[in-house]
Order: structure tokens, then sequence, then C-alpha cells
């Protein structure tokens, strides 16, 4: 048995969000026990079942080197700009 | 509470900057996510912990199947039916969970089959009337949201995920227990008979669920530092039983137990003494159903394993076509 990741499309319009994961021999089946898993009450109109091996994620040693460098930049913030109140709509 | 079979964990030799950088996390309500350095304990209490919660969710549908064939009516049956689907899902969803530490779902089948793992020690009481489906849901349900709810903000997250998914789903069994005590609770007198009989005979192993009491509980208060479990056990069997008793009182029904009184100055319930030899008792296998159980779920696994026979050979098959015909282009 693998292991798959289940993402979930709860309506159109929104974008596919990981709920869960479950045990399958191949891509087919994986894709009828997440129905049967996980969408039993209405949870989901559309489903993406991903091999869980083939997920490449970023380390949570490495979390400061990845994500730190963007703490500094809040000139990449609009806030970060002060306008004069009297100009309007931007 | 379903974690009542758990031992020490030995404490690790681990780096003590590690360890209060991890604790600082718990203390800020970060939550702990798979890949993160955490102590061999802490990973170590969530495995036995949620294995043996998805173990009852999965012994649990035995109790109820007793009755799938001879519900009331078909309204009924197709509720039931929905609703050990749930527990099987629930099974399922903590499983996954469980498996994020590094634990393999067949080591967990395994422990469970060999009876090497706990699982919830109400399970192992048969569901001898109709009226006991009722109890169940109402008040076996009824427990386990009390204490489910309190995890949807345990410490590490892929638990708590599950947590928040079960407890949805869960509230649709305790109303639904609750609405087949309400009928047959008014209904004729020996309808009323069996629901105060399966009351008499649930009441006291829904309580023992929350596990032993908090002073003969050592392992809560690391698990409690450690934020995997929020509130110690008896705090959340009080609170199901203040829930509970105005409950039986509508149903007409007694509580079987001589010494519940309200007291006035709390607006809380004593009660009496718990019979902790017997939850021992049916923790150690000796319980009225314990050997049924583990025999009925033995067959299901043999019976099951052509299914998955099959089902891998047919994943080879396809793998190998896919591979040949690679190999053709």
């Amino acid at each position: 048995m693998k292991l798959y990741e289940i993402f979930l499309r709860a309506k159109s319009g929104l974008s596919h969000k990981h709920v869960g994961s479950l045990h399958a021999t191949d891509s087919q089946m994986a894709l009828q026990n997440a129905r049967d898993l996980y969408t039993r009450r209405e949870e989901g109109e559309s489903i993406w079942v991903v091999d869980s091996s083939q997920i490449v994620s970023s380390n949570p040693s490495d979390k400061d080197a990845y994500f730190a460098p963007a703490e500094d930049k809040i000139y990449r913030h609009p806030s970060f700009y002060e306008i004069d109140k009297e100009v309007k709509n931007i | 509470m379903y974690s009542q079979g758990l031992r020490d964990s030995a404490a690790g030799d681990e780096p003590v900057e590690l360890l209060a950088a991890f604790q600082a996390r718990i203390d800020k309500e970060e939550k702990i996510e798979p890949r993160d350095w955490m102590p061999a304990a802490y990973r170590k209490t969530l495995i036995r912990q949620i294995s043996q919660h998805a173990h009852s969710e999965i012994v649990g549908q035995l109790p109820e199947a007793n009755w799938v064939t001879r519900a009331p009516t078909l309204k009924r049956k197709l509720i039931l039916l929905a609703k050990i689907q749930d527990e099987a899902g629930h099974g399922l969803y903590l499983y996954s969970a469980a498996e994020t530490l590094g634990e393999s779902r067949k080591k967990m089948y395994d422990d469970l089959l060999s009876g090497k793992a706990k699982y919830s020690s109400i399970f192992n009481y048969p569901t001898l009337n109709w009226a006991d489906i009722g109890a169940v849901g109402w008040l076996v349900d009824g427990a386990a949201i009390m204490n489910q709810v309190a995890l949807c903000r345990t410490s590490y997250g892929p638990y708590s995920r599950s947590m928040v998914r079960i407890c949805k789903e869960e509230s649709f069994h305790q109303r639904q227990g609750y609405e087949i005590m309400v009928k047959m609770a008014h209904g004729t007198a020996q309808q009323k008979a069996m629901a105060q009989d399966a009351i008499n005979r649930f009441w006291w192993p829904a309580l023992m669920m929350f596990g032993p009491s908090d002073k003969d509980s050592p392992h809560s208060s690391q698990s409690m530092k450690w934020k995997i479990k929020r509130f110690s056990n008896d705090d959340l069997r009080q609170k199901f039983i203040d829930a509970t008793v105005p409950q039986a009182e509508y149903l007409g029904l007694t509580i079987p137990d001589k010494h519940l009184k309200l007291d006035d100055a709390t607006g809380s319930y004593t009660h009496g003494e718990i019979d902790w030899k017997e939850f021992v008792n049916v923790i150690k296998g000796n319980g009225p159903c314990n050997q049924q159980r583990m025999a009925a779920r033995i067959k299901a696994h043999k019976d099951g394993a052509w299914v998955r026979e099959a089902a891998e050979a047919y994943a080879k098959k396809l793998q190998n076509s896919k591979d040949n015909k690679k190999e053709v282009a």
C-alpha cells in the first residue's frame, strides 16, 4: 500500500486544500477511498490525490534561511508608504 | 480517555536547549508539525495515545454492528450504518495522524490484533437491547465528545486537525442516540424499562472512559505540560456528569448512583465512587466482550487478506504495463 495525500476543492472558485492522507494500492483506489473517507458530508466537489513520496518539501530546520529574509522587507507592503490624507483613491 | 493504558515513557537524554525551545513553543500555543524537532517521549506518548484512539474507533464499530440487521426501522438502520461508517473514518484519520510520527500502519494493526495495544474499555460491554444503541450514542459518544472537543486544541498539528474533523461529525452521533432514548423513554412501559436498563449498564462504564482519577494518573502532568491533554480526567468527567444528568431527568430516567447529588454552592453534581477494580479488569482483557471483540477484528482482518493481495497484484500489473510501454517508446 502507498500513502496518498488528499486535497479537496470545497466549491468552485476555491483552491484545493489538503485534508489528510490515506492508504491505497494505486491512484484510482486512492481517489475512490478519498471520496468515501473525506466527502461523506458534501465537503468537496473535486478531489486531488497525490502520491506522498512525490512531494518535495522544505525542511523545518531551514525555516530561517528560507523565510527570514522576507521579515525585513517591509517596503513590500502598501502600509510602508506614507501618503497625505488629502490624496484619495490610492 | 483513549490513553487508558499508558505507561511512563522513558525520559530521553536530549539536549536541554532543544527541550527548552520545544517547551517554549508549546507555551506560546504553537502547534508542533510532523517534521519539527520533538522530544522522543512526546513522540512516543502521542503515538500511543493516537493509535489507541484509532483502535477505539475501529473496535467501537462492533457493539453497534450488532444491531444493523435488527434496527427497528429502515430509517434507524440507515442512521446506524452512517454512524458506523463515520467510526471507520475516524479510525482512519487517526491512523494517518499517528503515521506522521513515524509509526507504520502495519505495526499499529499488528499491535491491536495481537492484544498488545489497548483500546477504550467501553467497547468491551455488550449491546443487549435496542435502547443500548441510544445509550451508546448519548453516553458513550457524549463522553467521547467531551474529551475530543478538548483535544481539538492539542499541541500536535495532525492530531488536532483530525480531532476538529471528528468533532464535526460526532455531534450527530450523540444527538441520534439521545433521540432514540427519547423515543424509548416516552414509549410503552416496556420500552421505558429497556431505556432504564440501558442507562443502568452504561452509566458507570461511560464515566470510566475518562480514565483513572487524577490522583492515580501519573502520566497526566507531563501530557498537560506538553499540552497533549488540555484538561484533567476528573475535570472532564465532572463536565460530562453536569451536562448529562439534566438530560437523564428530561427522559424521566434514573441514573444508577444513589450518591448523585447537586451541590447548590458549585452547581456541580457530586457522585458515588467509581468501581476502579472493574475498570482495571476490563482494561486487562477480562471485560464481558474483550475476547469476542478481538476475535471479530482478527476474523475481519483475515477474511480481508485476499482483497489486499488482489489490490497489490493489480497495482503491480498496472505498473508493469506502464513500464513496458515506456520501454517500447
